[in-house]
């Protein structure tokens, strides 16, 4: 009994979680593109949310609970859901092989290469043992980052979200006149 | 966290998914007998097991109110033949009815059902997101209706999880705003703290009505229920989404629309209705006593039985929109109503201050 009280409160768990949270995250993120048993599009998407939450539970442990709600919220419950509507309209048949052009694998290098590049860079501005962050009861605190010194960006990303939604209803209005 | 808090937690859960389902079961009880009182018919009144007809006056009464028979349901549904049809795709049938399940159970961990009993608070997670978890959870139940209507592999259920998937998501919108002003008012987005909040300055239901209108028919409309029924509307679509499916399947699907049902009126109770106090007899402290503490979980559980019948009534006056009439009403009705809400709420918290 007290050595397990020990091994609850010394963060063991969290370990445990951490790890069983970031390979869940990775595995499903690889099966989202790669996934040799289904070529089905409805499968990957599935995969991505698998992602999505597994992602909010590290989240979790990050004690950022806000950030892992609206993750689900967002990307779980509504993205991914449209994504799959539009896949079931669409009546896309399973995926084909396709041959891998010189010029696509030629970008996708690129991207990835600028994508680790960066990844390595944060990791490596990192301090080992830095006192971990204090998010709690941050929604408040998020809130009030929000609308004083990110103001600018906040507003200049819901502008360009309205851009969008401007133009998807100039498209699908053009042909009815 | 240690021992203790792991096995109070366990019992907990157990408990409220077992009261959970006792609800949802008798729910449906309900749902017969208002039905049949509405439309002039006397409703389930013969199932009884065979010892009970031995029993003076209270027998014959309690199988006339057909007490019994969600038993008989729950056998039936156990011991029909669980079909599978051929064109399906089995994987995702098989998926479909745990996806549309576990997140109506999920939902109920952060609503406080009581206040304490000894040391424990009656809540299973007292988070301080507590609002958004809930409306995370709820909107990943969309997923056993869409892929219901994806794995049975033929039209009816396909429609009926296409116009669910749409319908689920407009109508989260204009519920998520809907609450907007509560939290404005109240403060906080701990479910508790806005019980406490109630208990000093009254039922919230007082100062945002609109709020209250706009959730109560966001909630008929996320939970599947007539007048917004269109994801298995039967006369157009024979049984919607879940056509296909028969036996126990079928069941985790009608278990999990009276559980989301059940889940959403203990949601309206905390945000609304002042969760588990009542503004006299000192009601609305936190419990002192094994008495109090039980009489307080009893007051939810009568809250929610209340807000159910209202659900129930509904389904029975109303008729069914029409699919653009149920897209119209959420996006160009509701969604700038909530909207003028929220406005509103905040200028009046601005001149009051």
């Amino acid at each position: 009994m007290e050595q397990i009280n020990n091994l609850v409160s010394g963060g063991a768990v969290e370990d445990i979680l951490f790890y069983v949270f970031a390979a869940l995250t990775l595995l499903c993120a690889v099966l989202v593109v790669a996934n040799p048993f289904s070529r089905n599009p409805v499968t990957s998407a599935m995969f991505l949310v698998l992602t999505i939450i597994s992602m909010s539970g590290l989240f979790l442990l990050l004690h950022a609970f806000f950030l892992a709600a609206v993750q689900i919220l967002v990307y779980a419950g509504a993205v991914i859901v449209l994504f799959i509507f539009v896949i079931m309209l669409l009546d896309l048949k399973e995926e084909q092989r396709r041959k891998i052009k010189f010029f696509g694998l030629a970008a996708g290098l690129v991207s990835v290469g600028i994508v680790v590049s960066i990844f390595i860079k944060s990791l490596a501005s990192i301090k080992p043992n830095a006192a971990p962050p204090m998010l709690e009861g941050e929604t408040y605190a998020l809130g009030k980052l929000l609308f004083t010194q990110y103001t600018l960006p906040f507003e200049i990303v819901s502008v360009l979200l309205l851009v969008a939604m401007i133009g998807v209803i100039l498209l699908s209005k053009k042909k009815l006149e | 966290m240690d021992w203790y808090f792991i096995i109070f937690s366990v019992v907990k859960i157990a408990l409220v998914i077992g009261v959970l389902h006792a609800i949802a079961a008798y729910a449906v009880l309900a749902e017969r007998k208002i039905s049949a009182w509405i439309q002039d018919r006397v409703g389930p009144n013969r199932v009884a097991p065979p010892f009970v007809k031995y029993i003076p006056v209270l027998g014959p009464i309690l199988t006339r109110w057909g007490i019994f028979q969600p038993l008989a349901d729950g056998l039936k549904f156990m011991l029909k033949e669980d079909f599978t049809p051929a064109g399906v795709r089995k994987m995702y049938f098989w998926l479909a009815p745990a996806l549309a399940i576990i997140p109506s159970m999920l939902v109920i961990a952060v609503i406080p059902f009581g206040s304490q009993m000894g040391h424990q608070k009656m809540v299973i997670a007292d988070l301080n997101v507590g609002i958004l978890y809930t409306f995370g959870i709820v909107s990943l139940g969309v997923y056993g209706i869409v892929l219901a209507g994806y794995a049975a592999n033929s039209k009816y259920p396909f429609l009926g999880g296409i116009r669910s998937s749409a319908q689920m998501i407009s109508y989260e919108i204009s519920m998520g705003m809907s609450v907007i002003p509560v939290f404005l008012i109240a403060g906080n987005l701990n479910l508790s703290q806005v019980i406490t909040w109630q208990t000093t300055h009254g039922w919230l239901v007082m100062y945002a009505p609109l709020s209250f209108i706009i959730f109560i028919v966001a909630s008929f409309a996320e939970t599947n229920r007539t007048p917004f029924d269109l994801p298995e509307a039967e006369t157009e679509l024979v049984g919607g989404y879940h056509t296909e499916y028969s036996s126990m399947k079928f069941a985790l699907f009608f278990l999990a629309e009276y559980s989301n049902m059940t889940a959403t009126a203990g949601m309206m109770v905390t945000l609304f209705f002042g969760g588990w106090t009542l503004p006299f007899c000192g009601l609305d402290q936190p419990a002192t006593s094994l008495g109090i503490g039980l009489a307080q979980i009893l007051i939810f559980l009568v809250k929610i039985c209340v807000l159910l019948t209202v659900f129930i009534w509904v389904r029975w006056m109303f008729p069914r929109f029409r699919y653009d009439q149920l897209m119209d009403l959420g996006w160009r009705r509701f969604v700038p109503l909530a909207l003028v809400n929220i406005l509103i709420t905040a200028v009046w918290l601005w001149i009051r201050s």
